[in-house]
């Protein structure tokens, strides 16, 4: 939704911001009550499962706990090559966002895995509330992931072409806005999710 | 606008008074309550309307006197040009919560007043509702019936209220307020009756199809009236007598697949449909909706889906020489 | 500078005010088909025991009737306004993000079509849950047909719409304002649209979620809202109204917004407390999201609930109340000129009053007990949304078609307009205060004889053919406009805000030199100044990709609909690859 190969609008802005920056704000806000309607929803249905498996029986931390690591990980990612590409140095910023989206790329992989093995243990969409709540909400938050995925990789392919360069350093902050914003969502399921649960 | 117009709106309001006060009676009417929770609503409600009639007249009279009043008139001068003015908004802003006040607090109060533990001696009655007939036990009198509930004058009776399908929500307006049924929750209503007497109502949740026709009466007897129905309710019936009309149609009854759904005490035990045990003694059948008679008997099973669309109870093409047996049976189940 | 013409232009067009004409018609034929949809409801009911729909057929038309006019009609009449007065109102060029606009609008269009594409496919399948789609009727088990997809997928579709909408319009109004606009120079109307958009990028998350753990029950076999597997089906009734409520809001701020616009031009007096106006509107915006379980007072939420919940809703009174004074305030005098603007403007206070005062009946939950569900309610939210929010929108249409098209509307037809909707509306609506307070439930295909309810729903149908005919005359009055309609000039009412201060239509650029606002009326307290002639002024050029990127969704929504997973990827890669080439297409603001 942003236009990279152009410089920032040359309207007068009243709030002395960046449009697209704004308006990215405003779309956190809005992701906020979507995520917050699930956790609610996770939270209001826990315990209330009339069959198994139960989280407890099922949930594997220290797996997941690596996946959250890594996905921890590419954020400090994200920080480097916006550094890099606000420096101008598009070297290191091809590494970096090529590294961005192999790091989110492992997180969608462990979540494969997970999901996977929860099947074959017996948990699915349909087998109890905990099922629906939990698949619904991990997966639209790894739809998230995805979408960031090939967002980082459109930006590394422009990259690549030598499309992408300091006069649009606002396309990659918003990007990873929106990279460390989902990695937010995910410390907050975790420790909901994981962490916490009964 | 000329002039004559602005007698428009107060005769066309005239005319709908006149209209309204026409038609009738109404007897799912809210305003003759029959009930103490029905009296204890409509007193609340009575109070709000006339401070809602204040403020009514108070801003439509604001509104037509300045229209009358500050009217364009060409080369007068451009008009004081106000911005605001602050005790102004701060009175406008009290009013209203003032008023508010008179509302709020008999709303609480008449929230806590019809939601207390129930008095000693209540009766309590199970509503179950079902898509589109109303299923009603009475766990401590052991009985069972469909769309027809029998209660006596005086006593506060329990409804608690729950659903089997979808929500739908129970209501016999002149007996007091609405309470829905939820599948997997149960919901309560407490009301005593003060007159004895017949009372319409109806499902007031859209739950499909038929929901328009998923009605209910509730009868208020005299307390030997509801001993007398409580003591014929409990009287199994009787087998009828073999090769008579009625004999025949039990016996049809079980051919066409009847029992499969409706109870008969002693004879069928179907859990989908309503008992049917003492149908003959109901004054309606199909959910309440048409009245029971030889002839609405033979539409109503000649064609379920086309009297109550969307109909569970499907056209079991039972054939013209049964067909009156099996009405002469349903009519005997007294 | 000329402006390009052909379909073409049309199809790839980023003029904010293109799009809001778009918005315009388009949702002015969804008014027409809900208003149809209307006409054959109290067609079936002008008599007892009804014949003319089938019971399937009343469902259907009652649930598309208010679904069609919730999202298709009130909120996209709205906001063609948005669109085509705001970047006027606050001095700017176009929208934050044009091509974002333009994908809102073929998303809404698309939208509408595929839910409404339900009533020519073999024996109509409309949707028949009810505009509120309550579980555990929506779920599989009990509406087995693909009516209840196409509502639920159709409104997912445009929830997404509001919220790009919502964006655009929060950025546009916060940093797009001409110098010397601060906040509390902003007319009203642009501020309730920015209220507007907050409710809408808030609220429609939360029906977005709900809509897809419904669509998960229906095609996937979950139980979110199954009793028997755990699940709760008042957890959708909780999401649909915490949604619900905001989305009144967002139905009538805008027409409050009108209201604040057209009453100081035509009494010839600024605005009565003008920041009281503002914060009321914004409270409103906040105290909407407090209330939502006021519908739900029958469900038996407990005594604790129920009190609370009655009184932030009978607190959001006060500043709705506050706006009402302050109107009044507004007219006491001044210079009252009695245009069909004007007169749709003042039926609004008039019988949004009512609408707010029965609304106050039902904030009592006891009382409720015996109003919600009959036709109490149904007379109730009509006077709120068609004695208010459309009263409204009228008033904005007669007040801003001549910006719009550059020609008056015909005042002789428009007051003929106005009279026939004040009259047929309460003809309608004000017998169903009686129909429900005397027992006649709402969404009934038919009723007995026995209710006693026959003479008051023949007037209520009577009532309905008088508004048919008032939209007919509306119609011609457009029409004739085309060719008859006597030229507006840059300012014909004597308007104070800045869209009045430039051309109508204005040109494709707006303002040859962006204004600098000293005022909160800028055209009454500093009269503009000649403009100089304009030099080159880049106006954005068109693109075909946003409404590339719409396309995929109605096409992603063909997979639930047909259990086809395949055409899931289709739709999601027609919709990638419109964003893709959008994002990275030379395009310059």
């Amino acid at each position: 939704m942003s236009h990279a190969a152009h410089p920032a609008p040359t309207h007068y802005t009243s709030m002395g911001l960046d449009s697209r920056k704004m308006g990215f704000w405003a779309f956190i806000g809005s992701e906020c009550l979507l995520f917050g309607s699930l956790i609610s929803t996770y939270l209001v249905y826990q315990g209330r499962s009339v069959s198994g498996p139960t989280p407890s029986e099922i949930l594997n931390i220290p797996v997941t706990s690596i996946s959250t690591f890594d996905l921890l990980m590419s954020s400090l990612w994200m920080v480097l090559a916006l550094a890099a590409v606000q420096r101008g140095d598009m070297k290191w910023a091809k590494v970096w966002l090529l590294g961005v989206a192999i790091g989110g790329a492992i997180f969608i992989g462990f979540q494969v895995y997970e999901f996977s093995s929860f099947v074959r243990e017996g948990l699915t969409l349909r087998t109890n509330l905990f099922g629906a709540t939990f698949f619904v909400l991990t997966g639209t938050h790894g739809a998230h992931v995805t979408v960031g995925v090939l967002w980082m990789l459109t930006l590394w392919y422009r990259a690549v072409r030598g499309k992408l360069g300091p006069e649009n350093a606002m396309t990659v902050e918003i990007a990873g806005l929106y990279w460390h914003f989902v990695d937010v969502i995910w410390i907050v399921i975790f420790t909901l999710v994981y962490l916490l649960h009964k | 606008m000329p002039r004559y117009r602005r007698h428009l709106i107060p005769l066309a309001l005239l005319g709908l008074g006149l209209i309204t006060a026409c038609g009738g009676p109404f007897p799912q009417s809210t305003l003759a309550p029959t009930s103490d929770f029905g009296v204890e609503i409509d007193r609340l409600f009575t109070g709000i309307f006339w401070w809602a009639v204040g403020v009514f007249v108070v801003v439509e009279g604001l509104l037509l006197f300045s229209i009358l009043r500050f009217r364009h008139r060409e080369g007068a001068p451009v008009p004081a040009q106000h911005h605001g003015h602050t005790t102004l908004e701060i009175a406008w802003t009290l009013a209203p919560a003032v008023i508010l006040v008179f509302i709020a607090v008999p709303t609480v109060r008449s929230i806590f007043t019809t939601s207390g533990a129930p008095p000693e001696g209540a009766l309590r009655v199970e509503v179950i509702g079902h898509q589109w007939w109303w299923e009603y036990r009475y766990p401590e009198l052991g009985l069972v019936t469909a769309n027809e509930l029998h209660i006596p004058v005086g006593r506060t009776v329990v409804v608690d209220i729950t659903s089997t399908d979808v929500i739908h929500s129970w209501w016999t307006p002149k007996l007091g307020g609405k309470r829905d049924a939820v599948p997997g929750r149960q919901n309560r209503i407490m009301f005593r009756p003060d007159s004895i007497g017949e009372y319409m109502g109806q499902c007031v949740e859209y739950c499909g199809a038929s929901h328009a026709n998923m009605r209910l009466r509730t009868f208020v007897d005299s307390d030997s009236g509801f001993a007398a129905w409580v003591a014929a309710q409990r009287l199994q019936p009787a087998p009828p007598a073999a090769g008579s009309t009625e004999a025949a149609g039990q016996q049809a009854f079980q051919k066409y697949g009847c029992i499969g759904c409706h109870t008969v005490a002693g004879f069928s035990a179907g859990q989908l449909g309503p008992n049917l045990t003492h149908v003959g003694s109901r004054t309606t059948i199909a959910g309440a909706s048409m009245m029971n008679t030889e002839q609405h008997l033979r539409e109503w099973i000649g064609n379920p889906p086309g009297m109550k669309p969307g109909s569970l109870m499907p056209d079991m093409h039972v054939s013209a020489a049964d067909l009156p047996a099996l009405i002469a049976y349903l009519q005997s189940l007294k | 500078m000329s402006e390009a013409t052909g379909l073409k232009s049309w199809l790839t067009t980023t003029d904010h005010k293109r799009i809001g004409k778009l918005y315009f018609w388009t949702a002015f034929v969804f008014f027409l088909i809900g208003g149809l949809e209307a006409l054959l409801i109290r067609g079936q009911l002008a008599q007892p025991d009804g014949t003319l729909v089938s019971a399937d057929t009343y469902n259907q038309l009652f649930t598309m009737h208010g679904t069609t006019m919730v999202f298709l009609a009130l909120m996209p009449l709205a906001a063609a306004f948005f669109n085509f007065i705001v970047p006027l109102q606050i001095g700017a060029r176009d929208v934050a993000f044009p091509r974002l606009n333009a994908f809102s609008y073929w998303v809404f269009l698309l939208g509408g079509l595929f839910m409404n594409a339900s009533w020519l496919l073999p024996h109509h399948p409309a949707p028949d849950g009810g505009w509120f789609g309550y579980a555990t009727l929506t779920e599989r088990q009990f509406s087995t047909g693909p009516n209840i997809d196409f509502w639920l997928l159709g409104l997912q579709i445009l929830g997404i719409a509001s919220l790009a909408a919502g964006f655009n319009f929060i950025v546009t109004i916060l940093n797009l304002r001409a110098p010397g606009m601060k906040m509390m120079r902003l007319p009203v109307f642009s501020w309730m649209t920015l209220v507007t958009s907050f409710l809408m990028i808030t609220a429609f998350p939360v029906i977005t979620v709900a809509l897809v753990f419904l669509m998960f029950d229906r095609v996937f076999g979950t139980h979110f809202y199954l009793p028997q597997a755990g699940g709760d089906p008042l957890l959708w009734q909780h999401l649909f109204w915490l949604f619900g409520h905001p989305e009144v809001y967002i139905l009538i701020l805008p027409a409050m917004g009108v209201v604040s616009e057209v009453l100081p031009t035509f009494s010839r007096k600024p605005l009565f407390g003008y920041t009281v106006v503002v914060y009321s509107g914004v409270l409103i915006g906040f105290m909407g999201w407090g209330v939502w379980s006021h519908h739900m007072f029958s469900v038996g939420l407990g005594p604790i609930a129920d009190s609370v919940f009655a009184l932030t809703t009978m607190l959001i009174a006060i500043p709705t109340g506050v706006k009402i004074f302050n109107w009044l305030a507004t007219l006491w005098g001044g210079q009252l000129r009695l245009t069909t603007a004007m007169c749709f403007a003042l039926g609004f206070i008039a019988l949004f009053t009512i609408g707010g005062l029965s609304g106050v009946t039902h904030a009592s939950p006891p009382a409720d007990l015996q109003q919600t569900d009959t036709y109490y309610v149904v007379a109730h939210f009509h006077y709120v949304l068609f004695g208010g929010t459309m009263m409204g929108l009228f008033a904005g249409m007669y007040y801003w078609w001549p910006k719009m098209t550059g020609r008056l509307l015909s005042e002789r037809l428009g007051l003929l307009h106005f009279w026939l909707m004040f009259i047929g509306m309460n003809l309608t609506f004000f017998p169903m205060h009686f129909l429900g307070l005397l027992g006649m439930p709402r969404r009934i295909y038919t009723y007995s004889h026995d209710l006693g309810v026959d003479s008051m729903n023949l007037l209520s149908s009577i009532g309905a053919v008088v508004l048919g005919l008032g939209m007919i005359v509306f119609v011609i009055n457009m029409w004739r406009t085309r060719r008859h309609g006597a030229t507006a000039g840059p300012n014909p009412w004597g308007g104070a805000t800045l869209e009045w201060s430039i051309p109508s239509p204005p040109p494709v650029h707006n303002f040859d030199v962006i204004p600098t606002v000293t005022s909160r009326l800028p055209l009454w307290d500093a009269p503009p100044k000649p403009e100089p002639p304009a030099g080159h002024i880049h106006v954005p050029g068109g693109s075909w990709w946003p409404m590339v990127a719409a396309v995929g969704l109605p096409v992603m929504a063909l997979a639930p609909l047909t259990h086809t997973v395949w055409i899931v990827f289709v739709g999601a890669a027609i919709l990638l690859y419109g964003i893709y080439r959008w994002a990275y297409e030379p395009f310059e603001v």
